[in-house]
This record gives C-alpha cells, sequence and structure tokens, in this order.
C-alpha cells in the first residue's frame, strides 16, 4: 500500500481540524472564568461546572434523561431478542416483509414520527406522561438494538445448542443457558447504541416533552433557543465526557464503524 | 439430516415477533394513520381542528409561496450540503483507507465518534465558532485580518457548514465500506503497468467507490432535508426550512391539519429517497456477489 502524499496529509489535517473544532471549542469555553462567552484565556476555572449543580431543572432533566434511555433501551431489547430469533431462525412467509417493518421507523424523519406522537398521546390522553415517552423512544431505537442482536444471532454458531438439545435440555434452558451467552455481545452492544440514541434524541421528543417530561437535549435546546452562555458550554462538555466512556466502550467490543456502517437514520 | 429437535420445538416465529408487531402496530402505525388522516382535515382558529375532509392543507403547501420557499430553501441547502460531504469525505476516506494502525483506528473514532454526541452539542459548537463575536471573528478581527465581523450565524452558509459537519461522518463512513471491498493488488497492477497515481485513482478507485458515494449522498440528503435541530438554532427565526416551518405549525400556530400535511409530503420524499437508496445499496451487493 503506497503511503499518503504531503497534500493528502495536509487534507487529513484540516479535515480533522474541521471534525473536532466545535467540540474543543465547547470544551474550552467550558472552563472559562468570566462571566461570559470567552476563551479560558488567564488559567482554567470550575465556576461554569459549579453553577450546573445550582440548575435544578437541568439536573432533573439529566435524570430523567438517563431513566428514559435505561427503560426504552431495556424495553427495545428485551423485544428485539425474542424478534430476531425469529427472524434469524425460521423460515416463514413475511419474513422479508417483517425485517423491513420493523428497521423502517429509520425511514421516517423524526420530525414526523415527533407530530404523529403528538397527535397519538393526545388522543390517548398520554400526553406529558412517562410511559408514553418511552415507548415512543422505544420505537426510534428498536431498528439500532434489532440490527445490532440480529447480526450476532445469526453469526452464531449453533452447534453448542444442538449438542445441549441432544444432552436433553429445554428449549428455555438452551436459550438461557447456551443462547444468550453467546449473543451477549450483540445485545450489549445493542442496548449501549439503543441508550445513547435515546438520550440524544431531540427532534421527535420536543413534540411530546412536557414541562414534566422535558429531557436533557431538549431542556438545552430551549435555553441555547434564548441565550448561549458558558453554563450550556459546561453542560454540554459534561455530555461530550460522558458520551466519549460510551464511545470507547463500544468501540472496544464491537468497532464502531462496524455498529454506525449503513445508519441511514 | 433430520430437522434439528431444537427448532421444531422453539415457538412458532409470530409468536415470537408478536411484542414488536404490537408495539408497531399500536405506537407506530396508528400514529403514521392518525397523521395521514389529520391532514385532510381543516383548522379553525377559534374552534381548533374541524373533522372534514379535503386536499386544503396540501393545496395550501403546493401555493403558498411562503411554503415554496421554505421547501426551495431546505432543497437547497440539501444539495449544498450533499455536495460538500461528497466532495471533503471521499477524498477523506481514501487517506484513512491508506493509513495505517494505530492512526486508522484513531482518526476512524475521531470522525465516526461525533455522531454519538447530541446534535445539540455539536451546533452549540458551531454557534460559538461562527458567532458575530465568536472564535473565528474574534481571531481573525484581532489579527487585524478583517475590519468587520464576518457574519455567519443565522445565515444558509452557517446552517450548511455545520450541517455538513453533523453529516460527514455518514459520507466518510459510506465511501470507507466500499473501500473495504478494493483488491489492493489491482491499484498495484495498475501502478505496475506504468499508470500514474491519477490514472490509478481515476480509472480503478474511483469506478470501484461510487457506489458508496452514491448511497453516501442519499443518506446525507435525506438526513440534511429533515434536520431539525442544526437550522432552528443556526438560522434563527428567519430560516426556515421543512422541519422547522412543521414545528412551528403543531407548537405556535397550533394548525396541527397544515404541520401534518407538511409532515406527509416530507415522510413521502424521504420513503423515494430511501427507497433509491436500497436499490443502489442491492446493486451494490449484486455487484459484489457475481
Amino acid at each position: 500500500m503506497s503511503k499518503n502524499g504531503t497534500i493528502a496529509l495536509a487534507f487529513h489535517t484540516l479535515f480533522i481540524v474541521f471534525i473536532l473544532a466545535p467540540l474543543v471549542i465547547v470544551c474550552l469555553v467550558a472552563f472559562t472564568s468570566k462571566g461570559y462567552l470567552s476563551l479560558p484565556t488567564d488559567g482554567f476555572s470550575l465556576r461554569w461546572f459549579r453553577a450546573i449543580l445550582d440548575n435544578p431543572d437541568f439536573i432533573d432533566a439529566f435524570w430523567l434523561s438517563i431513566y428514559l434511555g435505561l427503560a426504552s433501551a431495556t424495553i427495545a431489547l428485551a423485544i428485539s431478542i425474542p424478534a430476531s430469533l425469529a427472524l434469524a431462525r425460521h423460515r416463514f412467509p413475511g419474513r422479508g416483509g417483517l425485517t423491513a417493518f420493523f428497521l423502517s421507523p429509520l425511514m421516517v424523519p423524526h420530525v414526523v414520527l415527533g407530530v404523529s406522537f403528538l397527535r397519538f398521546l393526545t388522543a390517548v390522553g398520554w400526553n406529558g406522561t412517562f410511559v408514553g415517552l418511552v415507548l415512543c423512544h422505544v420505537i426510534i431505537i428498536m431498528p439500532y438494538s434489532l440490527r445490532l442482536v440480529l447480526a450476532s444471532v445469526t453469526g452464531m454458531d449453533r452447534s453448542a445448542e444442538m449438542a445441549a438439545v441432544s444432552l436433553g435440555a429445554s428449549s428455555w434452558v438452551t436459550f438461557r443457558r447456551i443462547t444468550l451467552p453467546l449473543i451477549l455481545p450483540g445485545i450489549a452492544g445493542g442496548w449501549v447504541l439503543a441508550f445513547i440514541t435515546s438520550f440524544d434524541e431531540l427532534t421527535m421528543t420536543i413534540f411530546v416533552a412536557s414541562p414534566s417530561t422535558t429531557t436533557l437535549p431538549v431542556r438545552m435546546f430551549q435555553h441555547i433557543t434564548e441565550t448561549i452562555d458558558p453554563l450550556i458550554s459546561s453542560l454540554s462538555a459534561v455530555i461530550i465526557f460522558i458520551t466519549l466512556i460510551f464511545m470507547l466502550l463500544l468501540d472496544r467490543f464491537y468497532g464502531l464503524d462496524k455498529i454506525l456502517v449503513g445508519q441511514g437514520r | 439430516m433430520a430437522e434439528p429437535t431444537a427448532r421444531r420445538r422453539l415457538l412458532p416465529p409470530y409468536l415470537l415477533s408478536s411484542p414488536a408487531l404490537l408495539l408497531y402496530f399500536g405506537f407506530f402505525m396508528a400514529p403514521l394513520g392518525m397523521t395521514f388522516l389529520l391532514s385532510f382535515n381543516s383548522f379553525d382558529f377559534y374552534q381548533g381542528i374541524q373533522p372534514d375532509f379535503g386536499f386544503h392543507n396540501y393545496l395550501e403547501v403546493v401555493t403558498d409561496e411562503y411554503f415554496h420557499e421554505v421547501f426551495l430553501r431546505t432543497f437547497g441547502i440539501s444539495v449544498a450540503v450533499t455536495l460538500l460531504c461528497a466532495v471533503l469525505g471521499t477524498p477523506e476516506a481514501y487517506i484513512l483507507h491508506r493509513m495505517r494502525n494505530p492512526w486508522k483506528s484513531l482518526f476512524m473514532l475521531a470522525i465516526l465518534g461525533p455522531l454519538l454526541i447530541s446534535v445539540v452539542v455539536r451546533t452549540l459548537g458551531w454557534a460559538l465558532l461562527i458567532g458575530d463575536s465568536g472564535v473565528i471573528n474574534e481571531a481573525l478581527l484581532g489579527a487585524g485580518l478583517i475590519e468587520e465581523p464576518i457574519h455567519l450565524i443565522f445565515t444558509t452558509t452557517g446552517v450548511i457548514i455545520a450541517l455538513v459537519h453533523v453529516l460527514i461522518p455518514f459520507m466518510v463512513l459510506s465511501v470507507w465500506a466500499s473501500l473495504q471491498k478494493l483488491d489492493p493488488a489491482v491499484e498495484q497492477a495498475g501502478m505496475s503497468l506504468g499508470a500514474s497515481q491519477f490514472t490509478v485513482l481515476r480509472r480503478i478507485v474511483v469506478p470501484q467507490v461510487m457506489p458508496g458515494v452514491l448511497s453516501g449522498c442519499l443518506i446525507v440528503f435525506a438526513l440534511t432535508a429533515s434536520a431539525f435541530a442544526t437550522p432552528a438554532i443556526l438560522g434563527g427565526r428567519r430560516l426556515k426550512v421543512v422541519a422547522t416551518t412543521a414545528y412551528d405549525e403543531y407548537l405556535n400556530t397550533l394548525n396541527w391539519p397544515l404541520g401534518a400535511s407538511i409532515a406527509v409530503l416530507l415522510l413521502i420524499a424521504n420513503v423515494i429517497i430511501i427507497a433509491s437508496y436500497n436499490k443502489v445499496i442491492e446493486r451494490k451487493y449484486a455487484q459484489a456477489f457475481k
């Protein structure tokens, strides 16, 4: 393989600067000691990180987003596992159609999902409830979790399962002791990706979020459209840091490129 | 070989997928269907949604100049963002492809990682960079290169720059995936037969990654056309796109039927784009398995 030339490397450097600059700026501004937006030219200060703690609505929104992510990712996985087993192991009429149907929320813009869920939740009287919000998020993250679980079920070696069955294990024991541990990496990857997707979701949630179910991205969006201050920077820096941890986990277990390829959101 | 008994003992596939099916019909098909029906109703400022049936909302969207402007602007931004992503993302994917580890995986992480970070945060970064008293303007003013700040925030250019940043990882990923299938021996053969670097690139590499570029373009186009957060934050109150207009109709004007018709049109456009994307993918796989 030939090496990249000077021009290629210069282009690459500019490209990486372009990709990272906005994120680096957010993190730098978060450390300012001034009361307004500025780079921390005279020493780093943590005052804006402390300021997050004085804003209970951000803290509440943060925990709501965490609970929402935990609940919706777990439900999505619980539904994805049996569905993946059905799709990967059985040949039945409508299988291809069913797979496409389960992945189809990817084709619907989140704005369209937002207006539809608002209409639906209002009609059934679930608007502003946590349960309603969770189920809306499950629809959005199902394709991501299903795809990863499906991939690991499809790629699984079935000889251990057959051995267990031939030794007299019941199908439940076979599933719990053999199948589940073998597809665990797919389940874990799917769960983390589902959690992050739910945690980041803004466009759909902004339609259905009520004052009592304001998620962190929605709260931040509302704040930014009114004013941009160092407080929102420090909050964003915290989010970047949390995402970074998840990102490294996903990359370690699975490879980011494999998880994200073909993600036609 | 006899059919494994495990298969016969497994619950039938429809039973296994029934939780997902129930959820999808209750929480996905029903809301979409209700929105579709809603788009034919009309709206009265005093009495709210009227249960009549007609195409007047669609007629309004198609005839009103305000909506023309919004749809045209969205289309223009989408074309610009798609072209920029293709022009910048394709060479970057090729450069990445030629790198060695650990650099390759490190830079891959740097480019793909931002996809997992909230769009609100990434857009905030651009607001801090390109604002009238943002980092770029302060630096240029400080260096004496410009007299007045360059006005980028609340302009189409600013929205385009930020959207390219938000969506270019998809392009890099798509091209990179098709580069993985490239056989380096073909490139080497071209070189050994005396082709220049440029000729190898033009005659061997580019034709083979075209499907990747094309599918990347379709993803980026579809996502730009329905983008909400970035145009809402960097476009301000005047620079409306389709998604932010639907939001206004729903939460400010409260004209849900009109908002629903905008949403239905956006969905139809998106389905057409994704369907053609799948066509490209199918063709790509057909080539790979020949």
